[in-house]
């Protein structure tokens, strides 16, 4: 059967003890999308993600704003898209890290966008500073789970390699 | 909303410290844990064991508390070894490759043993 899109929304002021519900809204739609609780996980840690850059960063130096948690889901797919009203951020600079020199470095920070593009399957980033600065992030709900299923077992395998 | 989001417990055994974290550590709650650390450090403690048993979620802000102390844990001799991650916060530490960088143990005697038997 096929299912009408259905669309969500939350807005938070921009303070981090926002993020768990957040999350718990995220999640409780993935859950209910048909998503197995790993792919849960990711958009709930990619939402998170975006969310965190909204506190720390979109409204650095002004009062504290909203963030918006807006999802529409189908059969398809599941986007969630995490929306501002903060400064903006220069999409240049939105290059993911080489996380070998990253550890061997002991850099800190700037994980979550990196973050945010290994666990979604497609990532749009758009800025508009103090109108609208958006996060659109997509998971698809059939065509990644054989997918998913396959990285689940690298990563059981490469777990018990590592793992002492 | 839960009440006790993220606690610490600490537990000295000699010159080993063992923090138990337990609940969700993200962006609110990683200054919690950050502050933990520091005072292990302000005490010259630097062999720290962290307890994950209890700890259901870690985010990026959660991830950033490690990498911003190991270093210096290091250069004073000391260390940061991970005992029983759940699969969930594992999979995180996996994917960004932190297994290299921490060992991460199965169970928390077995990183205890570590210390001592260095």
């Amino acid at each position: 059967m096929k299912r009408q899109t259905e669309r969500y929304k939350i807005t938070t002021p921009s303070e981090s003890i926002n993020l768990e519900l957040i999350r718990d809204f995220v999640g409780k739609l993935a859950r209910r999308a048909g998503f197995a609780e790993d792919n849960v996980n990711k958009i709930q840690l990619a939402t998170d993600e975006a969310c965190t850059n909204v506190v720390k960063h979109a409204y650095k130096n002004l009062p504290v704003g909203p963030i918006q948690v807006e999802i529409t889901l189908n059969n398809e797919k599941f986007v969630v898209t995490v929306s501002d009203k903060g400064v903006g951020f220069d999409i240049a600079n939105l290059t993911r890290p080489d996380m070998v020199e990253y550890l061997n470095q002991f850099k800190k920070g700037g994980l979550g966008i990196h973050l945010i593009q290994t666990l979604m399957d497609q990532v749009t980033f758009r800025v508009n500073p103090f109108h609208k600065n958006s996060v659109k992030m997509i998971k698809y709900i059939h065509r990644t789970e054989s997918a998913d299923k396959l990285r689940q077992q690298e990563i059981i395998m490469k777990r018990s390699r590592n793992r002492r | 909303m839960e009440q006790n989001q993220f606690e610490v417990i600490r537990q000295d055994q000699d010159d080993i410290s063992i923090l138990t974290i337990k609940g969700y550590l993200d962006a609110h709650t990683a200054p919690d844990f950050e502050k933990a650390i520091q005072e292990l450090l302000e005490s010259n403690r630097y062999k720290i064991v962290i307890d994950f048993s209890d700890l259901n979620y870690i985010s990026s802000a959660g991830l950033g508390v490690f990498m911003g102390f190991i270093e210096d844990v290091r250069k004073n001799g000391g260390d940061i070894k991970l005992a029983q991650l759940n699969d969930r916060v594992f999979k995180i530490f996996d994917l960004l490759g932190f297994p290299n960088l921490y060992e991460i143990y199965e169970n928390l005697g077995q990183a205890i043993e570590k210390f001592k038997s260095a």
